[in-house]
């Protein structure tokens, strides 16, 4: 019963449906496990967690110098279009409660290195419709290579709790 | 050999086993503490459900993060660490056949445990401390809360402290022979598991406290992550093993279930008690700095060992309940054993109900959501809290409630009133939770954010209009969310009602739920199996699907390394 | 006694809280904290090319 102790000599290897069942579980689980780096080597999506340190200062500047030099001279809504060239590195700031640049055209099929910070506090990166989401950290560059395989409008939607502005914290990246 | 005292114990009328008074009066007093923050948490959940659905959008921006940060405080820390705490008592005493090891402590346990508490929620009140549950730095909340949460942790601590003390004197006593009770040793794991948690708590709260109040600079904000997620996830852990513990237990009393092989029991739990917290790495599958390495190891629970465990546990339980049932002549075809199971007894109905919405909803989206490369699809999204919603609250706090269905007449020694609405409830809220999660999931699945006030984007310079069918899920959210707080307040009724006015039974064994199932002598019981085998089979083929179908939509979203 | 040599290995770490505690404690500090600590504190300063 398993409310009092059990008999003496108790141990004993599982038999039958529960020694098939534990079998077919653990194989299920290695397969599991192994698809990760299987994954890491051959798929095209995954999280490497590449990043270094950074000052939020730093990196603000150097977004600021980004954006200088990449306009399109074009607007959308009212901001700077910045289209960086393809193979480049492209700096994206989250601060309470936007991304600077706000407008990003991208080429299809080309890659980039996008380099993600915060000012401030933790934000989020997420990609729609895609779904592509990452996390953003003041004081790490966490730089991911991405290439765009759809053409088309998307949004970047925040969605890591920044404070009472958080519902509006979004942005655009145009892919061509 | 016994070390109780003369007045200090009584024997129960249902199950002859020693009850020590000491322990008594702390399950209840905890019990009863644990269900108020269960309230606070329920009226809390109502308004995040009637705010998230769109058509409602009842509470402000800044009231929805406060109750928000209010909900996740009271329902995943306040509510099921005191409920855990009394679990643990009654374990470590009743099941081994003594006494509690310190009054002092339990007390000290309590008076900090509760004071935290209470704390925390009067700073989320005074609306400095619209920080959710997570307080991520740079995110800053009053000392009070901070503060607050070290009390709770370290009144924790001390709590599972005084169990260990249970576990050693009741050996040192020789009060029972050889290895302890199997739901002993699945508390003993949630016990394990709570030191590693409560330790990550103090090691990060201690240094943000000292932040909160300018003593210090700075905490690094990655750091804190990763410190954070081993008190945050790993508390969830401890959830696990105390929920699975509780299968065991209920399973027993409402059925008489008995696992075929405690070997292979135990050995689930040690996976658990080895592997399952290093999976708080799940949360940082997406976060810059830690390596790809560290990611892949840590969130596989080490090659999904602890994943084994729990698959392990599902079938266990069912096996144990249809071995006793074919012991009893229920051996037609494959199911009339689940058939002829006591489903008006709302304690096994719960912990039923509980097994098969942990396994194959929270399960199953849990390991897929933690796997490193599927987490980029799913991070801060709603899935999120579709999935802990089946595993939390669906699992733990469902298979909670059925033991309440016992605590009350055993311990509190109170019969229930309106047995009927009893009957249905664990039924109500099973339903509720598990519209509101698979909503959550499928809402998620379109991009929609969690922790965010509103999908419409109001405000924004350049908006998004999520697809039309996010906006359906989310009615589904509000409406599955209002069925489980229905579901979650009828309990929280019967059971107060219960436990102040019910009428009492000592004297006498407690009224059965259901009538009473045939005996089955250890030698009769069935040691085939086939229907448990057939549940676990169709559980291994859902997770294969749903599992396989998350990398087909992973492998269509644009490349990123 | 006669019975505890016939006791298994496993047996004997499944009935040690303490030594299961312990491990427990190993296990979670090092290949969770230690090592993820590790890869924070290794982080390179940032070129900003």
């Amino acid at each position: 019963m398993p409310i009092s102790p059990p008999p003496a000599g108790w141990f004993r290897a599982p038999e039958g449906y529960e020694r098939t069942w534990v079998g077919l579980a653990l194989v299920w689980c290695i397969i599991m496990f192994l698809a990760m780096p299987y994954w890491h080597f051959k798929g095209k999506q995954n999280s490497t967690g590449e990043a270094y340190k950074v000052t939020p200062e730093a990196f603000a500047e150097r977004t600021k110098r980004f954006i200088e030099q990449n306009k399109t001279g074009e607007k959308l809504n009212g901001f700077d279009v910045v289209a960086p060239a393809p193979g480049s590195d492209v700096y994206l700031l989250a601060k309470m409660w936007s991304y600077e640049p706000a407008v990003l055209k991208l080429k299809k099929d080309q890659q980039y290195r996008l380099h993600l910070s915060a000012l401030d506090l933790n934000h989020g990166f997420s990609l729609q419709p895609m779904n592509i989401n990452f996390h953003i950290l003041p004081g790490y560059d966490h730089v991911i290579t991405l290439t765009p395989t759809m053409a088309g409008e998307y949004t970047v939607v925040c969605n890591e709790f920044c404070g009472i502005g958080h519902h509006m914290m979004t942005s655009r990246i145009i892919v061509e | 050999m016994t070390n109780f005292k003369e007045n200090e114990v009584r024997t129960c009328d249902t199950t002859g086993l020693p009850v020590c008074l000491n322990a008594q009066k702390f399950i209840k007093m905890n019990a009863v503490v644990a269900v108020v923050f269960l309230l606070i948490g329920a009226v809390a959940a109502i308004l995040l459900a009637l705010t998230r659905w769109p058509s409602v959008h009842l509470l402000p921006a800044d009231w929805f993060y406060r109750v928000l940060t209010l909900h996740g405080l009271n329902m995943l820390i306040f509510w099921i660490l005191f409920f855990e705490i009394a679990i643990l008592y009654f374990c470590g005493t009743t099941l081994l056949k003594s006494r509690l090891a310190s009054t002092k402590v339990a007390w000290v346990s309590f008076g900090l445990m509760l004071i935290g508490a209470i704390m925390v929620d009067v700073a989320i009140f005074q609306g400095n401390s619209d920080v959710l549950m997570t307080s991520y730095m740079p995110l800053k909340g009053s000392p009070a809360f901070y503060g607050g949460i070290i009390l709770v942790a370290v009144g924790t601590l001390v709590g599972v402290g005084n169990f260990f003390g249970c576990i050693y004197i009741a050996k040192r006593d020789k009060t029972y022979e050889g290895s302890m009770p199997l739901v002993v040793f699945g508390a003993v794991a949630a016990a394990i598991i709570a030191v590693g948690t409560l330790l990550h708590g103090a090691i990060v709260m201690i240094p943000t406290f000292l932040w909160s109040m300018g003593l210090i600079d700075t905490v690094d904000p990655g750091w804190y992550r990763l410190i954070w997620w081993a008190l945050g996830h790993s508390s969830q852990q401890v959830n696990v093993c105390a929920m699975v513990a509780v299968w065991y237990l209920i399973s027993y009393l409402a059925v008489g279930a008995k696992p075929l092989n405690e070997t292979v029991c135990r050995a689930a739990f040690v996976f658990y008690i080895l592997f399952i917290n290093i999976a708080s790495a799940h949360h940082l599958l997406v976060d810059p700095g830690v390596g790809a390495e560290w990611k892949i190891w840590n969130t596989s629970y080490a090659m999904y060992l602890a994943v084994l465990a729990s698959m392990i546990h599902g079938f266990t339980i069912p096996a144990g309940i249809e071995s006793v049932q074919r012991g009893r002549g229920f051996t037609q075809g494959l199911f009339t054993w689940v058939a002829k199971l006591p489903w008006k007894n709302p304690g096994f109905s719960a912990v039923f109900l509980s097994l098969v919405i942990f396994g194959f909803i929270g399960g199953i989206t849990g390991v897929t959501l933690g796997t490193q490369q599927i987490n980029i699809i799913a991070h801060n999204t709603l899935r999120i809290p579709g999935h802990f919603h089946a595993t939390v609250v669906g699992g733990t706090t469902l298979a909670f409630m059925g033991l309440a269905y016992y605590v009350v007449p055993l311990i509190f020694q109170k019969e229930y009133y309106a047995k009927a609405l009893c009957r249905i409830q664990p039924y109500l809220f099973a339903f509720g939770i598990v519209l509101m999660s698979v909503s959550m999931s499928f809402a998620g699945s379109y991009g929609v954010p969690r922790r965010h006030w509103d999908v419409e984007f109001t405000g924004a310079a350049l908006g998004h209009t999520f697809d039309a069918g996010a906006t359906f899920w989310l009615a589904g959210v509000g409406l599955g969310g209002t069925l489980a707080f229905l579901g979650m307040l009828l309990f929280i009724l019967l059971t107060v009602a219960a436990v102040f006015f019910g009428k009492s039974n000592a004297g006498s064994p407690m009224e059965a739920w259901t009538p009473p199932l045939a005996p089955v002598a250890d030698e009769d019981l069935e040691h085939k199996t086939p229907g448990a085998f057939a549940l676990v089979i169709l559980l291994l083929v859902c997770f294969m699907v749903y599992y396989f179908a998350n990398w087909k939509a992973l492998a269509d979203v644009w490349w990123v390394r | 006694m006669a019975d505890e040599q016939n006791i298994h290995p496993i047996q004997k770490l499944m009935d040690n809280p303490w030594l299961l505690l312990a491990l427990s404690l190993a296990v979670l500090f090092l290949s969770y904290t230690a090592w993820g600590w590790f890869d924070l504190a290794s982080l390179p300063q940032a070129k900003l090319p």
